[in-house]
């Protein structure tokens, strides 16, 4: 389930099929099928409560943490069903980071929050005190943070400022080198700046990692996708390069969406 | 009409609910010193009196109704309260931090509510119902377990206190736990960690002064119980050199001696000067809680 194992003939890095999910007794997604390109950013868009959260919470399997869900269909990541028995969680969230709506540092150092997937994943063990600081030194660097904070280190990560703590919650998910990264809506948290912030960070991603960006801003949409999907009511409905969705929308409910009549 | 009736009412009605409100809170916070005073008071006269604080404190030898020489010495009763309440919560805190994480953790919703009553109700079982349990039916079970003469000791009156315990530390606990916000729970979940993971790797340390908060109320709950401990630790006044030994606690001493006392008299006037000491030890206890409560507060708003 590692990046590294990927075929580079593999073009889709996420194949979905057939995906419906449950939450008890209200279906949130009905037979979502795609399939997302790897190395590029797809945007995720539709009005509230269509399904976006749900659908990328589906792609590493954090929607069961509710007791009351039940999913079919097939999600193939790196050329594996997700949803077969023989797969480890662990695993396959290793291998699928996800960023969150607001940021969620852990109430540890930023030095522990760098380091907590690799101690999780029992890696921190087979890395000398040396190799942990300079990956924690590459990954604040990566997300343009190391100058901020490689004084303060070891200062609990929860006084950083929130676009400080969102690019913190996106440089602890590199030292497990992910293949794919889920981004739920990263910058409603943050202001104009923060939000351009993050924007460069994923500029500076894309290539080396398949994003999936679910967002409400359009812009936003336009500006750092490559391929976008429109969702309504828990279906795809539309799927193509960004561009495409946003001038040439094959679909009714996009085109309307899109020049915001509704959402 | 009526509406500006009933306007004026609760314009009146408003401000006498806050007053007797108001009066509620001041009269409990009345209340609990007016008793300190009281029990402070009667033991006075003693403390300043002819009581030799150095040999209370320090001598083994209780013999309030000695009839040559009165001996008011506490060491062997603190030595009985400690020993009872240290194996108490060597017992209580792992099992009712144990069910707390259970509980809020691991268990489905529908177990969880019923766990919750049960454990609630454990809560509600009056003292002397323990002491009776204690006596009737672990005296005997631990006779035949350990082949000890008589089972009515340390280790009799530990677990009937640290079952007392449990529910207080597990629902406090809880509390603690439930506390941690749950965006810890799914940024550790998404970055890979495991059920156990996620406790002990970020709820432990998140909610770590709730528990330790949880576990002093469980010890101020032991320190305090009196009824319980009267029955199942037996009632010799020793240094205990095991587990299998009797012991007597401060707060059985009071309650088995003080309807003996003369009134004003010395005898019962240690026994408050001993009642001083266990509020005192109660009240820091307490203290010791809340302020890491608070603690926790200040930081996380810091
Ligand atoms: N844990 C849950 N339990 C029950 N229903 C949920 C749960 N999470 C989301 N839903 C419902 O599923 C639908 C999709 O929600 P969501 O995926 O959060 O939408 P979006 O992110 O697009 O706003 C909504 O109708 C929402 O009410
Ligand atoms: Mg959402």
């Amino acid at each position: 389930m590692t990046g590294t194992e990927t075929a580079p003939s593999d073009r889709y890095s996420i194949s979905v099929e057939d995906l419906c999910l449950w939450y008890a007794d209200f279906q949130a997604l009905k037979h979502v099928s795609v399939d997302i390109r790897e190395g590029l950013v797809t945007g995720l868009i539709g009005p509230s409560g269509c399904g976006k959260t749900t659908f990328l919470r589906s792609l590493n399997r954090l929607n069961e943490r509710y007791g009351n869900v039940k999913t079919t269909g097939t999600v193939r990541i790196l050329g594996k069903n997700i949803y077969d028995a023989d797969v480890s969680l662990g695993e396959l969230r290793k291998a699928v980071g996800m960023v969150f709506q607001r940021p969620n540092p852990l109430p540890v150092s930023i030095y522990e929050n760098i380091v907590f997937g690799l101690r999780v994943h029992a890696g921190a063990r087979a890395l000398t005190r040396r190799q942990l600081d300079e990956l924690v030194e590459l990954s604040l660097t990566e997300v343009a943070l190391w100058d901020d904070v490689k004084d303060v280190l070891h200062r609990r990560a929860t006084h950083l400022t929130l676009e400080q703590q969102q690019k913190l919650c996106i440089a602890r998910l590199l030292p497990l080198k992910p293949s794919v990264i889920l981004m739920d809506e990263p910058c409603s948290a943050l202001d104009a700046e923060g939000t351009a912030a993050i924007e460069r960070l994923m500029d500076g991603l894309r290539g080396r990692y398949t994003i999936v960006i679910v967002t409400h801003n359009m812009a936003q949409a336009r500006r750092t996708s490559d391929e976008c999907i429109f969702m309504l009511l828990g279906e795809l409905v539309e799927h193509g390069p960004t561009v495409n969705v946003f001038l040439r929308p094959t679909r009714k409910e996009t085109e309307m969406y899109v020049e915001g009549r509704y959402g | 009409m009526r509406h500006a009736a009933a306007l004026r009412l609760s314009r009146l009605a408003e401000p006498l609910v806050e007053a007797i409100i108001r009066l509620c809170g001041w009269s409990a916070i009345f209340f609990v010193f007016a008793i300190f005073f009281f029990v402070f008071r009667e033991g006075a006269p003693m403390l300043f009196g002819a009581l030799d604080l150095g040999e209370f404190f320090t001598s083994v030898n209780w013999r309030p109704d000695s009839r040559i020489q009165a001996q008011y010495g506490v060491l062997a009763l603190l030595a009985g309260t400690a020993s009872v309440t240290a194996l108490a919560m060597l017992l209580s805190v792992p099992a009712g931090l144990g069910a707390a994480i259970f509980v809020s953790e691991f268990c489905p919703p529908r177990v969880r509510e019923t766990l919750k009553i049960v454990i609630e109700l454990l809560a509600a079982i009056p003292s002397v119902v323990w002491g009776f349990i204690g006596y009737m039916v672990l005296n005997p079970v631990l006779i035949a377990v350990t082949g000890a003469p008589i089972g009515i000791n340390i280790l009799n009156g530990g677990i009937i206190l640290a079952l007392m315990s449990v529910p207080i530390i597990m629902s406090v606990g809880e509390d603690a736990l439930k506390a941690v916000p749950d965006t810890y729970r799914e940024a550790a979940i998404a970055l890979g960690a495991s059920r156990w993971q996620v406790v002990y790797k970020v709820l432990l340390p998140a909610a770590k002064n709730g528990l330790l908060a949880a576990a002093l109320l469980g010890i101020g709950r032991s320190v305090g119980e009196t009824m319980a401990v009267l029955m199942a630790t037996g009632h010799a006044v020793q240094i205990p050199h095991s587990l299998l030994d009797p012991v007597r606690t401060l707060t059985a001493t009071i309650a088995a001696e003080l309807g003996e006392t003369v009134e004003g008299g010395d005898h019962y006037r240690v026994l408050f000067v001993i009642g001083t000491l266990l509020m005192l030890m109660a009240f820091l206890v307490n203290l010791t809680a809340d302020l890491v409560v608070k603690g926790v507060r200040g930081k996380q708003n810091g």
